[in-house]
């Protein structure tokens, strides 16, 4: 570029193919000292390959690098590190059973990692001076996914950190765990350090970012300040159509119950879970349920007692005249009850079975079957069905799942449960690492649904998503769930403090004190 | 000199790798069995090289002469039906993914209570006797796999472990009947039973060979196998749970329950082969029943791919290796342990060539890439 001072990375004509796909084709990027880059795409648009191919995981087939203005290859993480790269993944690697410090000397050349105490000192000042303090003595399996997080981040940040990348790093925390992050990265930015930050989120790379690179299909469709520009344009961007985003549905308001937690309790299953705490609720046919909350709050158990993959004993779970407590998940299913589990593949669908055996996974109530034995035709029209009407791209019914895109798969899931005409349906994180164009399609399915009468109860982290489709909200907070209000009426901040565990407005004062204290403290 | 050895071992690392293929390779899966075979037979070739055998001359003793007449492809087919009838019910279990090891115990317990059986009913001249010796054999394989089942299902035991053990316990049992109980009283105090009659015999199905109905069994069973896990529900559920336990789970599918499926059908299939080898080919308990079918059952059933049709080619090819075992001993001198030999390098071979389904290999020119690393590092 035309300024004197070079840019702190750059690259220029990057590509990679894979056998399948050109993930990276011809890419060039830019990135300024002291700059907090974005880097936008949909599910399956190369990021990811460009930030391995700069974090040195993998090598580009053809392309250059510089590094402040001198030509580099990066063949592998530890010259990446050598260098100043830094990179926060989305899923964390620590050790859940070793204390922070531990975790951060595993990372550590020997001589640096040998001296525990002073590096404990290290993390503590560091944290600290950044605004993300963390007790370097915690076991990791004690803290949040917030302070996880820091966790990676520090770990960067103990070596002359000059390039921070961090892969979606909002997606695990809350508003306010947000807002702190930004606050310590725009701090890490003044210093000279530069950021490429990933995010779905278009809003926070308006708020956070000066600069943007939006990739599309492997190439580089535009770059832009997104200070300056709308989230219309980057999401067109994006997806290369004017995608209507954040279209607002019509809240409705209904009456008429069909399932009823009451007092549902439960004890958490593995030591790292969540126990349930008293919850009760209703949902009423037509309407859209939303539970936002932090995950690891209960959502896990909450949805394995609804789908019934969990049994709880007593009588808390009341669907229509039925108890569900003690009812496998195939016998609700036959009762009208439909489930869109977290993970797409592992849960929702057998990762090497075709898209159509698939379909039978759980549509095995829609006649694809005669007396046991499979009807294979019926098999294939069924899984057609919900590619037809979902729109979902696949090369055949038979292609395996996990050859699908996410957002492609989670289309396929949704579809399947939703072809069921279920009474009830509960969905997990619907559209989480979904691009725009899936997600409104999911939205608007989810819609339909609720308009034909049925009852669905949304579990997600993310809060637009639950504003957009909800008709009332509530939060999960530690295994005990929020007061439930009409959406209309309700504010982001108002759900914000429920995630956090105030669900009293009068008492919010001195429980935010408290919890200031104990992050002090922590 | 750390310097050059890392260097070396870079360049060696990255000279070949193994990378995922984007779909898995149809092809392979099936060309990969074809590979172990061809693989085996040139190791097999390298080992009668080292015996001072000639190659040609030592396969062509181990797989053509046995079946170079009449008498021998129909032994070959007496050999195949205890492994066909083992490896279909393996098959069952490993396709949802339940580790069962214990064919060789089932077969046994088969062959032990299917002769006590024979023994008690021959003599009554009922026509119903073959009959209820083969159903109490089956019956006892059956018994005998329930109790992996049971300990899997509901004290969260590794049936590998169970299974393995449960192998021994019934090859003592047999022991002791054999030298006790079931012993023939006028068979001068020899560890067997006394020679079954005909009413407890199986027929011959072809004149002048040992060849009797138990390979019937094993195509029987093929074919219901076959139809089970292609074309019924409680087959697909048998994959689902075998691929992805927590999406069977989540579908509300019977772990529990197909687990005793797959346990009991392959227990009762291991117990029928076992009683058909006693009423059949021996004609009488002996201790040495079975020359590890049951364990032979298990490369069979991933030499044919888990699918019926392939372990009906697998059980024969792996009759033929026992028969050349046998063959090598008698016309070349070579211990019978070259057959356990090739059954052993067969299996490793293939779950070598087995990677090649998922990864492909790739040899990278890294002539390029050496060479600018110093002159980054310079820069």
């Amino acid at each position: 570029m035309a300024s004197p001072e070079p840019s702190r990375i750059r690259c220029q004509g990057i590509t990679k193919t894979y056998p399948a796909v050109v993930a990276n084709d011809n890419v060039c990027l830019d990135i300024k000292a002291g700059e907090i880059h974005a880097l936008l795409g949909e599910n399956g648009a190369g990021k990811s390959t460009l930030m391995k191919i700069l974090y040195g995981v993998t090598r580009p087939d053809t392309g250059q690098i510089w590094w402040d203005g001198k030509p580099v290859t990066i063949p592998s993480p530890a010259k990446a590190r050598e260098l100043g790269i830094g990179m926060v993944f989305q899923h964390f690697s620590l050790f859940e059973t070793l204390t922070v410090t531990e975790n951060i000397a595993l990372g550590l050349p020997a001589k640096e990692a040998r001296n525990l105490k002073q590096l404990a000192r290290r993390i503590q000042q560091v944290s600290e001076y950044y605004g993300m303090p963390v007790d370097p003595d915690r076991y990791v399996h004690t803290l949040s996914t917030g302070e996880r997080q820091r966790i990676e981040i520090i770990r960067c940040l103990l070596q002359n950190i000059r390039l921070l990348i961090l892969d979606e790093p909002t997606s695990v925390l809350t508003p306010q765990e947000v807002e702190r992050l930004f606050h310590s990265l725009r701090q890490l930015a003044d210093e000279g350090c530069s950021i490429l930050f990933i995010s779905h989120k278009l809003h926070e790379v308006q708020t956070l970012c000066h600069q943007a690179t939006v990739l599309r299909h492997g190439t580089v469709s535009g770059d832009c300040d997104p200070r300056t520009t709308s989230t219309q344009d980057m999401a067109s961007m994006m997806v290369g159509s004017q995608t209507t985003l954040g279209q607002s549905y019509p809240k409705v308001q209904s009456s008429e119950p069909l399932l009823t937690l009451q007092n549902l309790v439960a004890q958490r299953e593995d030591p790292f879970g969540t126990d349930l705490k008293d919850i009760s609720l209703t949902v009423n046919k037509g309407e859209i349920l939303g539970i936002a909350g932090v995950a690891g709050n209960g959502q896990q158990e909450l949805l394995k007692l609804l789908s019934g993959e969990r049994l709880s004993s007593g009588e808390m779970i009341h669907y229509q005249n039925n108890k569900l407590d003690r009812l496998n998940p195939a016998a609700r299913r036959k009762l009208g009850m439909a489930v869109v589990p977290e993970e797409r593949l592992g849960r929702g669908a057998v990762p090497e079975m075709g898209l159509n055996e698939n379909g039978l996974l759980t549509g095995f109530l829609e006649g694809l079957l005669n007396r046991g034995m499979l009807r294979r035709k019926a098999i294939d029209n069924f899984a057609e069905r919900v590619i037809d009407e979902f729109t979902v791209k696949t090369p055949s019914v038979n292609a395996q799942a996990h050859s699908l895109s996410g957002g492609n798969l989670q289309k396929f899931i949704i579809g399947r449960e939703i072809l069921q005409n279920p009474k009830l349906l509960v969905c997990a994180s619907p559209t989480w690492g979904v691009d725009v164009g899936a997600a409104n399609t999911i939205h608007k399915a989810l819609i339909a649904l609720r308009d034909s009468g049925a009852a669905i109860i949304v579990i997600s982290e993310d809060l637009d998503e639950l504003f957009q489709i909800s008709d009332r909200i509530g939060a999960l907070c530690e295994g005990e769930l929020s007061p439930i209000k009409p959406v209309t009426g309700l504010n982001l901040e108002q759900v914000g403090s429920w995630m956090a565990g105030v669900f009293n407005e009068t008492e919010s004062q001195p429980r935010s004190k408290e919890q200031q204290q104990e992050l002090a403290l922590s | 000199m750390s310097l050059l050895s890392q260097c070396l071992q870079n360049q060696w690392l990255s000279s070949f790798s193994l990378e995922p293929r984007p779909q898995e390779s149809q092809l392979l899966r099936y060309l990969s069995p074809v590979l172990a075979i061809v693989l085996t037979l040139l190791s097999g070739a390298l080992i009668f090289l080292w015996q001072g055998q000639d190659p040609l001359i030592g396969l062509h003793t181990f797989f053509i002469s046995p079946i170079s007449d009449s008498y021998g492809l129909a032994e070959l087919g007496v050999k195949a039906a205890p492994m066909l009838l083992c490896a279909i019910g393996l098959a069952i279990c490993y396709r949802a993914n339940i580790w069962n090891i214990g064919a060789e115990g089932q077969l046994l317990m088969g062959a032990l209570v299917g002769a006590w059986a024979a023994l008690q009913v021959m003599d009554s001249g009922s026509r119903f006797s073959l009959t209820f010796a083969l159903l109490a054999g089956s019956f006892a394989g059956l018994l005998w796999a329930l109790i992996p089942a049971v300990l899997r299902n509901h004290f969260n035991t590794n049936e590998i472990l169970t299974t393995i053990m449960l192998n021994y316990v019934a090859l003592n049992l047999l022991l002791w009947a054999v030298h006790g109980p079931l012993k023939d009283p006028n068979g001068f105090n020899f560890p067997e039973s006394a020679l079954f009659n005909d009413s407890v015999t199986l027929p011959i199905i072809l004149e002048d060979t040992r060849l009797h109905l138990g390979l019937m069994f094993g195509l029987l069973a093929m074919v219901a196998a076959w139809v089970l896990l292609s074309r019924t529900f409680i087959g697909f559920q048998l994959k689902v749970i075998g691929m992805d336990a927590s999406a069977g789970r989540f579908a509300g599918y019977k772990e529990k329950k197909l687990v005793y499926f797959a346990l009991l059908i392959c227990g009762a299939l291991a117990g029928l082969a076992g009683v058909s080898e006693v009423t059949g080919p021996i004609g009488q308990l002996v201790p040495s029943i079975s020359p590890g079918y049951g364990y032979a059952a298990i490369i069979v059933a991933f030499l044919g791919r888990l699918h019926p049709v392939g372990i009906t080619l697998a059980s024969l090819l792996m009759a033929l290796v026992y028969m050349g075992g046998e063959m090598g001993q008698i016309d070349l001198g070579l211990p019978l342990a070259i057959g356990s030999l090739f059954q052993g390098m067969l299996l490793f071979y293939l779950l070598a060539c087995d990677v090649l389904i998922g990864y492909r290999v790739r040899i990278k020119k890294t002539v390029a890439a050496t060479a600018a690393m110093p002159a980054s590092e310079g820069a």
